[in-house]
């Protein structure tokens, strides 16, 4: 009976000027619902990130200028006195110099190795899974646990790796006093760790590459090795690029591995091991000088950025000198992704 | 990332022509060269050694590490030693134990949920300023953990959380590549159709997420909460920073336990692999999910 009354009210304007009925409170919930509901679904994301990543990292600009009062909880305002220390500070250009030489010594043989690991893998051999689940293996052990477990292995006087050298007529190293070794002991943790991880992401690129490739430059002649330098290694170069940029930025954070190398923790007595990330502990939480360690804090995401940047252009044009410069949007995008994902898991 | 088998190998699924040259053919389907499997299983070698190192001296007593004839047979004292790491107070094992099982499963099954559901709006949801949300996201993933540390632990003092695990699973609670991980995955594999069909059915914005969206994104939320399990369980610095001797994490008590027995390897290396046993265990189980997540990442994404 309601409708025959409402129906002429409803009909008479034809065109597109006919007015809507009045939404039902349902209707209007369906819409808000429809409105605001990505926001909610997006909301929690920001909330945190807004609370433990925002925050922290404005605010961290703002302590590095202050000299802060651990006790009240506030700083003064002391402008560049903080950076002004730490450059000048002996121990922060001896971290910096061992960050540098472990990140070295742990990233090139790391991508090498990985990327013959990976064509190894590429082969078509049997219990595919197999391998490459033992090829994974040490990344799910704590860096704390692997570190452990070398400096055990790296004794200086009962360790494994120096009575091995004493076996084939070596002298011992003083793997805990002697700058290069104690890196090369603690590199030696980093590539442990994370070398079949890298196999894996590279594996999953040569996978992408067509078979067709292979098969051409074998009717072509090309050999084994031919095939991996001309075929495999300018088509993995997207992901190559990246896995280098996150071992970067992961090197260059080092922490676990120096801070357990030796009791202590304090990266060795003359600073042999110490990182710019273990000077930042020690700064911060061994001398409670937290206003300088915000300045640390700061130098570090520079020097990452910089040397993030610096490595871009330099494997770029590396790996670029022999390849056929086929640069898709997509296999960047994809690379992307993995650099991203990488730098998550360390 | 459509799949979360492993692609299977072209080179045996692919038709082969029949007249192609024989290299062309042999570069197929050639079965390696006995080097290849050898240097796969020098780095197996390689990979597992340490594991059966620390089981040696774990094993053994505090002398075994000087011992210059030392026996490549295991000794017997393993249990022993686990047990008096294990009853040292200063070491807390079992509670570590619980922190490292409570702040891994907390932390993987809220990044999950949270990811998934800001991966679902990113993916499939139309809203305003959807892009540049998503570029900031993305943006927040390169800032590396350091640069706000102490800012975080003051943070964390004023809340009074310093020493609780609390403290620990807040920072934790979501990341940032969990979010792109899900929007990545949910733009590929879900079609626009399911999500309209729903919502012509008269569901929610929330029940089509529940019924929908939810179920077809399970596999990479497996992977993700994986991932995130073992950062988490391996986490040390921040738990290092902000949790005291008494309440820790494996890791953190692993610190501890080296502080404690330097002299005495057999006890440290015990701890260690008391300390990674149960990840050992979540490899064998879901290791392969691990290699294909991995794996996954890398040719999409």
């Amino acid at each position: 009976m309601t409708t025959t009354q409402q129906k002429p009210s409803v009909e008479p304007p034809p065109g597109k000027n006919r007015p809507h009925p009045p939404l039902t409170w349902r209707q209007r919930l369906g819409r808000l619902d429809v409105k605001l509901s990505p926001y909610l679904y997006i909301a929690p994301f920001w909330i945190v990130f807004a609370l433990v990543g925002l925050f922290p990292i404005i605010y961290t600009a703002v302590i590095a200028f202050q000299d802060w009062d651990l006790v009240r909880n506030t700083g003064e305002f002391t402008g560049w006195d903080n950076f002004a220390y730490v450059v000048q500070d002996r121990e922060f250009w001896l971290s910096l110099r061992n960050t540098f030489s472990i990140f070295l010594l742990s990233s090139v043989p790391q991508v090498i190795v990985a990327t013959i690991i990976a064509a190894m893998l590429d082969k078509n051999i049997r219990a595919k899974t197999f391998w490459r689940m033992g090829v994974l293996l040490p990344y799910v052990v704590a860096p704390v646990a692997v570190a452990l477990i070398f400096s055990n292995m790296f004794g200086d006087r009962y360790g494994l790796v120096n009575s091995v050298l004493n076996d084939i007529g070596l002298s011992s190293i003083a793997w805990h006093v002697d700058v290069i070794p104690s890196h090369i002991a603690i590199a030696t943790m980093v590539n442990f760790r994370w070398t079949g991880y890298n196999a894996l992401i590279l594996l999953a690129a040569m996978q992408a590459i067509p078979r067709d490739l292979y098969e051409a430059a074998a009717i072509d002649g090309a050999g084994t090795f031919r095939r991996f330098f001309s075929v495999t290694l300018p088509q993995i170069r997207p992901t190559m690029i990246f896995v280098i940029i996150t071992s970067t930025i992961g090197g260059l954070q080092i922490f676990d591995e120096p801070r357990m190398y030796d009791t202590n923790g304090q990266g060795g007595s003359n600073h042999q091991w110490e990182t710019i990330t273990l000077y930042l502990y020690k700064t911060g939480w061994g001398e409670f000088n937290f206003g300088r360690a915000a300045a640390i804090a700061w130098i570090l995401f520079l020097i990452i950025v910089a040397i993030g940047m610096l490595n871009f252009a330099v494997t770029q044009r590396l790996i670029a000198t022999d390849s056929v410069a086929r640069k898709t949007k997509k296999s960047r995008t994809a690379s992307k992704a993995k650099h991203i994902k990488k730098e998550v898991g360390k | 990332m459509t799949t979360v088998t492993e692609p299977r190998n072209p080179r045996t699924t692919a038709p082969r022509p029949k007249r192609r040259k024989r290299a062309a053919a042999a570069v197929a389907t050639m079965r390696p060269h006995w080097t290849v499997y050898a240097v796969l299983a020098v780095f197996l070698v390689a990979s597992v050694f340490p594991f059966y190192w620390s089981f040696l001296i774990a094993s053994g007593d505090r002398f075994t590490i000087n011992d210059p004839n030392m026996s490549w047979w295991p000794g017997g004292n393993f249990l022993e030693n686990a047990a008096t790491v294990i009853g040292n107070p200063a070491v807390n094992f079992w509670k570590a134990l619980w922190n490292s099982i409570v702040v891994s499963t907390t932390t993987g099954v809220t990044t999950v949920v949270l990811s998934t559901l800001a991966g679902y709006a990113f993916a499939k949801l139309r809203f305003k300023g959807s892009n540049a949300l998503l570029i900031g996201v993305i943006a927040t993933m390169a800032v590396p953990v350091q640069l706000g540390i102490v800012p975080l632990y003051i943070l964390m003092q004023e809340f009074g959380w310093t020493g609780s695990v609390g403290a620990v699973i807040l920072p934790a609670l979501v990341t940032a590549f969990g979010v792109f991980w899900m929007t990545q995955y949910i733009s590929q594999s879900l079609p626009t159709e399911l999500i309209e069909a729903a919502r012509v059915d008269g569901c929610s914005m929330i029940r089509t997420f529940w019924h929908v969206g939810l179920p077809a994104a399970r596999p990479a939320a497996a992977m993700l909460f994986l991932f995130t399990f073992v950062t988490q369980w391996n986490n040390f610095m921040w738990p290092y920073i902000v949790l005291d001797p008494q309440n820790p994490t494996l890791p953190v008590s692993l610190s501890i336990l080296q502080a404690n027995y330097f002299v005495d390897y057999s006890l440290v290396l015990a701890g260690v692999l008391l300390a990674t046993v149960p990840l050992l265990l979540l490899f064998m189980f879901a290791g392969k999910q691990l290699v294909s997540g991995i794996m996954a990442g890398a040719v999409k994404g």
